[in-house]
C-alpha cells in the first residue's frame, strides 16, 4: 500500500467526491440529445468515478463493489437497449434508430424521438462505463501483488488522534 | 477564433508532441501526454467543436492517463530506445 492510500484527506476526499462525479456523469448522459456530452462521454466519467474509488481502496476493494459477472451483465445490458431500441423501430416499419415510427405517442413523433434517443444514450452510457471498468482492473496489477488494506478506516479516530 | 491564442496553443501541442516522444522515463511522457491531451481540448472547445472537446478531455486526459499509469506499474517505467 502507498503512502497516498494510506492519507486520510485523499481516502475522505475520494469518499465524498465519488457520488458527485456519478451524479455529474448521470446529468451529461442525459443532456446528450440537447447539448454537449452523451451516453459516450457520461459513461467514460461514471466509469472514471468507480475507478478512482478502486485506485484509492484498492483493487480488490473495487473488485468487491464492481465484480467481473456485473461488469460483464451490465456491458451486455447497455448493448441490449440500443440494439433493442433500434430494432423496435424497425418492428414498426421504421428504419434502424428512426425514432418516428414508434407509435408510443400517436399524435407527437418528435416527442417519442426525443425519449427513445435519451434511452440509447442511457444504454451506451451503461456499455461504455462497464468496458472503462473492466480496462482498468484488466492493466492494474494483479491483486496478489497489493497488500491487504486496513478495513474502513472511521474519521473519528483520526479526529481523536 | 482567437488567432494568437490558436497559434500559442498549437506551439504547445508541437513541444509537447516532440517531448513525449523523446523523454526516455515513461511517467514523464505520460504526465505530458495527459497535458497534450488538455491542450487539445481547450483547442477543440475554442474551435466550436464542444461535443468532441468533451470527449478528448474525458478519455485523452482521464481514462488514457489513468490507464497508461496503471500498464505503467507492471512495467519498468523506462524507455530501451
Amino acid at each position: 500500500m502507498s503512502r497516498i492510500q494510506e492519507s486520510v484527506i485523499v481516502r475522505t476526499i475520494v469518499r465524498i467526491m465519488v457520488p458527485f462525479i456519478e451524479l455529474f456523469a448521470l446529468y451529461v448522459i442525459m443532456h446528450g440529445s440537447g447539448g454537449p456530452g452523451g451516453g459516450f462521454q457520461g459513461g467514460v466519467i461514471f466509469g472514471a468515478a468507480i475507478i478512482l474509488y478502486a485506485m484509492i481502496y484498492g483493487i480488490a476493494k473495487g473488485k468487491e463493489r464492481m465484480p467481473d459477472t456485473l461488469d460483464k451483465i451490465l456491458a451486455s445490458t447497455g448493448l441490449t437497449i440500443y440494439a433493442g431500441t433500434g430494432l423496435l423501430c424497425l418492428f414498426f416499419g421504421g428504419k434502424f434508430l428512426q425514432y418516428g415510427m414508434v407509435p408510443l405517442l400517436p399524435d407527437d413523433p418528435a416527442e417519442v424521438s426525443a425519449l427513445l434517443i435519451d434511452a440509447v444514450e442511457i444504454g451506451i452510457g451503461i456499455t461504455v462505463s462497464a468496458v472503462m471498468i473492466s480496462l482498468f482492473f484488466d492493466v492494474s496489477p494483479p491483486e496478489s501483488e497489493e497488500e491487504e488494506l486496513p478495513a474502513e478506516l472511521p474519521i473519528s479516530t483520526y479526529r481523536e488522534a | 477564433m482567437i488567432w494568437i491564442l490558436d497559434i500559442t496553443m498549437m506551439l504547445f501541442l508541437v513541444i509537447g508532441a516532440i517531448a513525449a516522444i523523446t523523454i526516455k522515463d515513461l511517467l514523464s511522457a505520460v504526465v505530458i501526454l495527459s497535458g497534450y491531451s488538455l491542450i487539445m481540448a481547450i483547442v477543440w472547445v475554442e474551435m466550436h467543436s464542444v461535443d468532441v472537446g468533451f470527449t478528448e478531455a474525458s478519455v485523452g486526459a482521464g481514462i488514457t492517463t489513468v490507464l497508461f499509469i496503471a500498464t505503467l506499474a507492471r512495467t519498468e517505467g523506462r524507455s530501451e530506445d
